[in-house]
């Protein structure tokens, strides 16, 4: 039998550490749904989601109970809709996403992902139609989640995609003022997109996916900082290999869940996501892991580094304790999401410069943060271009999701609620990237040679 | 199927009474037995067999939690492999 230390330990990084499963995602391919009338091929889409995820609540549930560990989120991820209904004679796409929200209320996934295009070398009509109808369809519906992807390393940056988003998320921040710009909290715009990440708001199920795959994402920032306050005044080789460690530990939680989700729905197993993702409970921060390392706040000197380290350390121990990994993987650093990155942001230690150097060595980009509502559509799209050189110059997946909330400054607050979060507004710089945004056309990819 | 039974709660008597009762009641073959005081609790660690319990297993959890929550003990009960897959390679 397993000795008693360590049943207890498993028991006391769920009831006091948070460790959670933090989502299971179904991914389900939408490429048989296209048809030329749109009112069939809403009906089809609506039909396969249904159908495929029919039990895809049910059993979270079930393991969930007979493992004793949380699996806080249910979820869909579906084929980019610019891809799956380009073929429908339509100019209107916001019918493709109230089906997808009628589908995921449906089978009672709390977001489904893939109302997204993929431009980052060019647009075709559909995917000119789809971002079209991003700000619309993100205020009709309550449970779609968005996303595109404007550059990669391969490709470069789709410059005229990054000016035209600035303008989709300030309409979509309009047309939402009265949540605080919800709308804006559903929409990721990406660099180097990955077609198998189990996390909202930028899950879509990539063309190289299979027809329909279970993917897991875990979590477990209070964990690592847990196991880190054993480790004052250690060296940092130390403190690499407790992280290790307890990755190691939290990803096990995540493939097991993985595989037996997989046997029970009879769908093959995709990948575990091993990121670290906070969420606004005390005890659940990133933040906290990086001051436990010796910082007085996130934010300050040393913090990029810290990262480093958190990210690295992550993916090394996880890497052994799943078969198959995939997605985001590393840490997220979400500033509504995670009350120590919140505290530093109020107290002006935490500015959008340091959060973008952060993102240069941890797993996503710049995410939840809110920005004054006078923030205009050229800076955000120049935000979002600083953001994709980051991902296409490093080869990594980078992204923003950013909220020019309306009527809002700095100082203010916004609060999306649950898992979102409470926002406070960061400054932006003064001066104009107007010109900058409005020569369009592309950057090029860049030299994977001569690397300094 | 093979869970752990964990029980942790102040030290009194007959704790071990009660959940072996509830064991016993349902078929639920008790097969080990680890017990500790760790400050004044009680700490209980049992490996358990239901191959005979005829509830499903939502169920035997849900009776151990009300069970629990009557007799204020934080007891429950989760499948075996979660912590072998955790603590093993």
């Amino acid at each position: 039998m397993i000795n008693t230390g360590e049943i207890l330990q498993t028991i006391e990084m769920i009831d006091q550490q948070h460790l959670d499963i933090r989502t299971i995602t179904m991914g389900i391919s939408l490429r048989d749904c296209a048809h030329p009338d749109q009112k069939v091929c809403c009906q089809k889409i609506y039909d396969k989601i249904t159908s495929y995820a029919e039990n895809l609540v049910k059993t979270g549930e079930d393991i969930e109970s007979e493992f004793g560990i949380p699996i806080v989120n249910k979820r869909i991820s579906v084929t980019p809709i610019a891809i799956a209904c380009e073929s429908c004679e339509t100019d209107d796409y916001v019918p493709f996403a109230v089906t997808l929200d009628k589908a995921a209320k449906e089978v009672g996934v709390n977001f489904i992902g893939g109302f997204s295009s993929l431009v980052h070398k060019g647009y075709t009509t559909g995917d000119r139609r789809l971002i079209e109808a991003i700000p619309q369809a993100l205020t009709v519906t309550d449970r779609v989640c968005s996303s595109v992807n404007v550059g990669s390393t391969r490709a470069g940056i789709n410059m005229n995609a990054v000016a035209l988003m600035g303008q989709q998320i300030k309409k979509a921040a309009e047309l939402t003022k009265d949540q605080g710009g919800m709308a804006c909290a559903k929409l990721v715009v990406f660099c180097n997109a990955v077609e198998d990440n189990p996390f909202m708001a930028g899950a879509f199920h990539g063309v190289g996916e299979a027809e329909c795959v279970i993917n897991v994402g875990v979590s477990g920032p209070g964990v690592v900082h847990h196991a880190l306050q054993k480790c004052q005044n250690r060296s940092f080789d130390q403190v690499a290999e407790t992280i290790k460690k307890t990755a190691f530990k939290i990803t096990r939680m995540g493939q097991l869940v993985a595989q037996e989700a997989s046997n029970r729905l009879g769908v093959p197993f995709g990948i575990v996501d091993l990121s670290l993702a906070p969420t606004p409970a005390v005890g659940d921060s990133v933040a906290d892991i990086l001051e436990e390392m010796g910082l007085s706040s996130v934010g300050i000197h040393g913090t990029t580094a810290a990262l480093a380290l958190l990210n690295d350390a992550v993916k090394k121990g996880g890497v052994m304790a799943s078969s198959h990994v995939g997605g985001l993987s590393g840490a997220f650093i979400p500033v509504s999401e995670d009350a120590g990155m919140i505290r530093a942001a109020e107290a002006g230690i935490l500015t959008l410069d340091k959060l973008e150097a952060m993102t240069c060595v941890c797993s996503v980009g710049l995410d939840m943060i809110a920005v004054p509502g006078t923030t205009t559509a050229e800076t955000i799209s120049a935000i979002i271009a600083d953001e994709a050189a980051i991902g296409m110059v490093n080869n990594k997946t980078t992204a923003v999701r950013i909220i020019p909330a309306p009527g809002k400054d700095v100082g203010d607050q916004v609060d999306f609620g649950g898992l979102l979060g409470t926002a406070p507004v960061m400054p932006v710089h003064d001066g104009s990237s107007a010109e900058f945004i409005a020569r369009g056309g592309r950057i090029p990819a860049p030299l994977h040679s001569l690397r300094n | 199927m093979k869970a752990i039974v964990t029980v942790i709660a102040k030290d009194r008597v007959g704790i071990m009474a009660t959940v072996a009762n509830i064991m016993a009641n349902n078929g639920i073959n008790i097969l080990d037995i680890s017990q500790t005081i760790m400050q004044e609790y009680f700490t209980m660690v049992m490996l358990v067999d239901l191959k005979e319990c005829k509830m499903p297993f939502a169920e035997v959890a849900a009776l151990l939690k009300q069970t629990g929550e009557e007799l204020e003990l934080n007891i429950r009960i989760q499948r075996e492999d979660i912590f072998d897959a955790m603590h093993r390679i």
